[in-house]
């Protein structure tokens, strides 16, 4: 059995090669952005190049894990898939136990684990992707979690993953400001990820979640390309 | 022993229970709920077992929402039923789930009903009813009837069944919750 060949060992200066190599397949993924305003948050999210033949339909960047929750991810898309069925599987035995829906960072906790636990198992890789867990929590105040394929759970007002994520982390932290408005909170969030991609509405969808209506809202094609003319106006 | 009828209208299906709950010689409760919304447009009007109804019913309602979640599809009436009714049958050799149920439902194919008991039956009907008292409405469900029924004619007709179960069954049977599913969605009668 392939079990005793553990694939996530310590090298000699206490780093685990596997875990930082899933972090460079995330580093090559599609670029995704988050940020937490008042009383939404909203996602940016590279959309891949759809080749012609292609139903881009199927290519979904944003899962639903549950009423209030749901997932952005960036890295490989099969691993996606997986962690989010285990994540729906999770949330739903917590609403058969306690008849409650799981909180969102319940459910980032929950994901961040199964994450860490591929870095301890024998015979398997790490997931190679970091996700974005969005949704609001008991008093409907949104709440932003990124996990990681080492398995860290972190919450953030707002951050960025996969390609030149540095660049747009660093445009972040210079224009974010706490408690922004839905107009506010999407103007930022496509000015943030079109400093990474090419200002283009095919490469680009912009999501947004917000407390009175909890189902994630994608940008129209109108409304799409009125954000991206904002944000080329300002550069300007 | 619970009883549980239902029938389907022009538009809408209707489920009754009744609201006792009996342990030994006492009447526990007679507020109970027995229908259970497993979608926003399914109902479970479940009776037998309290455990099992309370156990199955939300095992079931949690795994339909779980198959939303997973592949963004709804499930539909016939296809929950089914579902219900592969999950009774696999339990009846392995650890049985004591409860007989009705599924109403209304969706593309309109509104339907569905008879389900313990030991994995499925039938798809117009009429039905589960427990003792079973043998006194269905008499009533048969006479009156008809294809298309309105609402108000539907309701007629679910006073008399829990009329004739509140003067002739042994057991006092105070109160009965009625759900019906349109495609609106649920309601309480």
């Amino acid at each position: 059995m392939s079990y005793d060949k553990a694939i996530t060992v310590f090298s000699p200066n206490g780093q685990l090669l596997q875990v930082e190599y899933a972090m460079e397949a995330v580093n090559k993924g599609y670029c995704c952005v988050a940020v937490r305003g008042k009383d939404c948050i909203a996602l940016g999210i590279e959309k891949a190049t759809v080749s012609k033949l292609q139903d881009s339909r199927t290519l979904q960047k944003v899962l639903l894990i549950d009423e209030n929750t749901c997932i952005a991810f960036a890295g490989l898309n099969a691993d996606a898939r997986i962690l989010a069925n285990m994540a729906r599987v999770e949330a739903q035995s917590y609403r058969l136990s306690y008849e409650d829906a799981p909180t969102v960072d319940y459910i980032a906790r929950y994901i961040s684990s199964c994450q860490q636990k591929f870095t301890q198992k024998g015979g398997a890789r790490p997931f190679g992707l970091s996700n974005f867990i969005c949704g609001f929590d008991q008093l409907s105040r949104p709440r932003l979690f990124q996990t990681e394929p080492s398995g860290f759970c972190t919450e953030w007002k707002a951050n960025a993953i996969g390609r030149n994520s540095k660049q747009v982390r660093e445009f972040l932290e210079k224009n974010f400001a706490p408690d922004l408005n839905r107009e506010d909170t999407l103007r930022l969030v496509t000015r943030a990820l079109l400093e990474s991609v090419e200002a283009n509405t095919k490469n680009v969808d912009i999501a947004i979640i917000s407390t009175e209506d909890r189902r994630v809202q994608f940008l129209g094609e109108s409304d799409l390309q009125k954000a991206i003319d904002y944000v080329i106006s300002l550069k300007k | 022993m619970d009883t549980v009828f239902g029938f389907v209208g022009k538009d809408f299906a209707l489920v009754a229970t009744d609201c006792g709950v009996a342990y030994s010689i006492m009447r526990f409760s007679d507020t109970e709920d027995k229908i259970m919304a497993v979608d926003d447009n399914k109902l479970f009007a479940m009776g037998g077992e309290i455990g099992d109804r309370l156990n199955f019913g939300e095992y079931i309602q949690k795994n339909i929402h779980l198959y939303t979640f997973r592949t963004g599809i709804k499930l539909n009436v016939r296809e929950a039923a089914n579902y219900t009714r592969s999950e009774l049958a696999y339990a009846i050799r392995n650890g049985p789930y004591q409860v007989n149920l009705l599924i109403g439902g209304f969706d593309e194919e309109g509104p339907s009903l569905y008879w389900l008991d313990y030991l994995g039956t499925l039938q798809k009907l117009t009429r039905g009813a589960h427990g003792y008292g079973a043998y006194f409405v269905s008499g009533l469900l048969d006479n009156w009837f008809k294809p298309d029924l309105t609402l108000d004619e539907g309701i007629e007709l679910v006073k008399k069944c829990i009329n004739e179960v509140q003067t002739r069954f042994l057991m006092s049977q105070k109160n009965f919750v009625v759900k019906i599913v349109t495609k609106d969605g649920i309601r309480v009668i």
